[in-house]
């Protein structure tokens, strides 16, 4: 795994857009994606954050280019893709009965042959991963068994044995508690770190976007309408026009942007 | 994050793979067991020992004193051996198909059965009947023919059902199809009354005129098959975390489904077309198999493979011996133990819901 953090890949995107039915989902999107950066991508419900994800992961068809690390991806094979970007997806499907080491062995998909099959090798990448991510006692126990917050790390352990060097997140932490959602942010931002990964993840919560996100772009019905740093994207008007609603923006005694939605009416409850 | 440690990475021991060793042996042990008494077990009762000498005076390097009648000799050999290995590669076969359909359409009750290539063969299947008495050994790939256009035509009428063509709509499709090819068979059954008889009771399935020709009519089909979906077992269970996540992981569900779909209709057809329609080995057998052991494919298609040989030797039995010296159709047998059993899936799927 060492051969990882050397590994910084930047991502480039050039005029992406993706129609379905002849509506734009994705208007022109062109942005470039540093090494090692995690970008937020942020926006209303329906702006386009999944369908920037999933166009970047090649799930959806698309127009415009992307680049990893320079090449064009489009004519790569799907296997070398997987072995350059890992996908993380907003309600992963999770196999009751499969067992949690049986699942992140599905992410050395990409490094194995058609009918090859995982060996000795593959299995202890997998299980020092389920180990570094707190895991290492459910290894064998099955999905069914396993909690919302541990579920949503095994699913990171998955992508993370693909060992791309850029992980896209659609929404990683919509099912999690308060608690368990800063957790897997915090583990997501410490991985970045250990192992050199390019991230870039839809993100709902706002005031999470800003603490962990380096950068991010906000998307208004399938166009980037602003990008930069938390402080600049974050602004009150802004915020309240593109989202529709009533939001303050305060910074917190630290020094970290909290973003707080208002009730549009001034009764008292 | 408290549960995080970082250990250095090399000093985890791997938990092992899941094993296929083990279920695969207790079957084998299984089928051995059935297949001797199967083979002993009939009108004329012989003894344990009698199949053994019979099966040992087969081997190229035994010689043994004959204390086996003629009689008995044929009866081993000649009647009842083919028969049963022939029932343990139909049946084989059938759970083997099975299991593999539930894989690639992501369906529990998805079968060979449901899907329509029963019907699509039994179709093919009755027009080499027909169209010539010397057929039989185009029988095979009539039937292969048709069991491949159901398929096909269940497959493109449901994935154009939804966009994702896994789920009911290709269950409900395969419905559709396979009643419109058991109308033309009976269409084409009526029109050729002289023939209906042979027809009719290839369609109850039955193994009563098993022989070793049978056997190698259909060894190389299934053989290729089973070869082809074993191949299969590591994307299958790549296929269990859905289309998209699967492609994310750069496979091409589409291509694995092909492949599987194409393997799993060659076998079927070609063991249907010998053995006749026997329903239900493909949903019980996998079934049992899922819930008794590990629900990965690595388990689940060699020991259904297996025990589907277990199974349907085990029908057989009973189709020839619950009414003797009638018989009993054997796709009878299979569809009494079969329907119930279909129940208790359709019951139970709620709290297996991931099962797949």
């Amino acid at each position: 795994m060492a051969a990882l953090a050397e590994a910084d890949y930047v991502v480039e995107l050039e005029s992406l857009s993706v129609r379905y039915d002849n509506t734009h989902a994705l208007r022109s999107v062109s942005d470039v994606v540093a090494p090692g950066e995690w970008l937020g991508v942020i926006g209303a419900n329906g702006a386009g954050k999944s369908t920037l994800l999933r166009a970047l992961a090649h799930l959806v068809p698309y127009e415009g280019v992307v680049r990893i690390d320079g090449a064009n991806a489009k004519p790569l094979s799907r296997r070398h893709f997987a072995r350059l970007v890992a996908f993380v997806p907003q309600k992963p499907e999770l196999p009751q009965q499969m067992r949690a080491i049986d699942y992140v062995a599905l992410g050395r998909t990409p490094h194995l042959g058609y009918f090859g099959v995982d060996g000795e090798h593959d299995r202890v990448r997998c299980a020092s991963l389920l180990e570094r991510l707190g895991l290492g006692a459910k290894a064998e126990r099955t999905l069914a068994t396993l909690s919302g917050g541990e579920l949503q790390r095994l699913v990171l352990a998955r992508a993370l044995a693909q060992e791309a060097p850029v992980l896209l997140l659609d929404e990683p932490t919509s099912a999690l508690d308060l608690g368990r959602r800063v957790e897997a942010l915090e583990l997501v931002d410490e991985l970045r770190h250990e192992r050199g990964l390019t991230v870039i993840s839809a993100l709902h919560d706002l005031t999470l976007a800003a603490q962990f996100a380096s950068r991010l772009l906000l998307l208004h019905e399938g166009s980037v309408v602003a990008t930069g740093g938390p402080a600049e994207v974050l602004d009150e008007t802004a915020l309240g026009h593109y989202f529709g609603a009533r939001v303050q923006v305060l910074r917190s005694s630290d020094g970290e942007l909290v973003v707080i939605p208002r009730r549009k009416s001034e009764r008292k409850p | 994050m408290t549960a995080v440690r970082s250990t250095a990475p090399d000093a985890v021991a791997a938990p092992a793979p899941v094993s296929a060793k083990r279920p695969v042996l207790i079957a084998v042990v299984v089928l051995i067991a059935v297949a001797l008494l199967a083979t002993a077990i009939g009108p004329a009762d012989l003894s344990l020992t009698t199949v053994l000498q019979v099966l040992a005076s087969h081997l190229p390097w035994w010689h043994p004193h004959g204390t086996v009648t003629p009689i008995d000799q044929a009866i081993v050999w000649e009647i009842r051996l083919p028969r049963v290995v022939l029932g343990g590669l139909v049946g084989s076969m059938l759970a083997a198909g099975g299991a593999s359909y539930q894989g690639v359409f992501r369906n529990p009750l998805a079968d060979p059965y449901l899907l329509g290539v029963a019907a699509g063969a039994g179709l093919g299947a009755t027009v080499a009947i027909i169209s010539s008495s010397r057929s039989m050994y185009l029988l095979p790939a009539a039937a292969f023919v048709g069991g491949a256009l159901a398929v096909t035509l269940t497959y493109l009428v449901g994935s154009r059902a939804t966009t994702h063509s896994s789920g009911s709509s290709i269950v409900l499709a395969g419905v559709a199809i396979a009643a419109v090819f058991t109308a033309l068979q009976t269409n084409l059954q009526q029109q050729h009354a002289a023939d209906l008889q042979p027809v009719y009771s290839w369609i109850l399935g039955s193994l009563s005129t098993a022989s070793w020709s049978d056997v190698g009519l259909i060894a190389p089909y299934v053989l290729i098959s089973a070869v082809v979906l074993l191949a299969h077992r590591r994307l299958l269970d790549v296929l269990r975390v859905g289309e998209e996540e699967a492609a994310a992981l750069g496979v091409h569900p589409q291509r694995v489904r092909l492949a599987v779909v194409a393997a799993a209709t060659l076998g079927t057809a070609a063991a249907v077309s010998v053995s006749g329609l026997i329903g239900f080995v493909g949903i019980i057998v996998p079934h049992v198999v899922r819930l008794t052991t590990n629900a990965s494919y690595r388990v689940v298609l060699p020991v259904s493979m297996i025990s589907g040989a277990s199974f349907l030797i085990l029908a057989d039995l009973g189709a020839r011996m619950l009414d003797a010296p009638a018989e009993v159709p054997l796709g009878v047998v299979t569809a009494f133990i079969g329907g119930p059993f279909f129940i208790f899936v359709l019951r139970s799927r709620r709290s297996h819901q991931g099962v797949l």
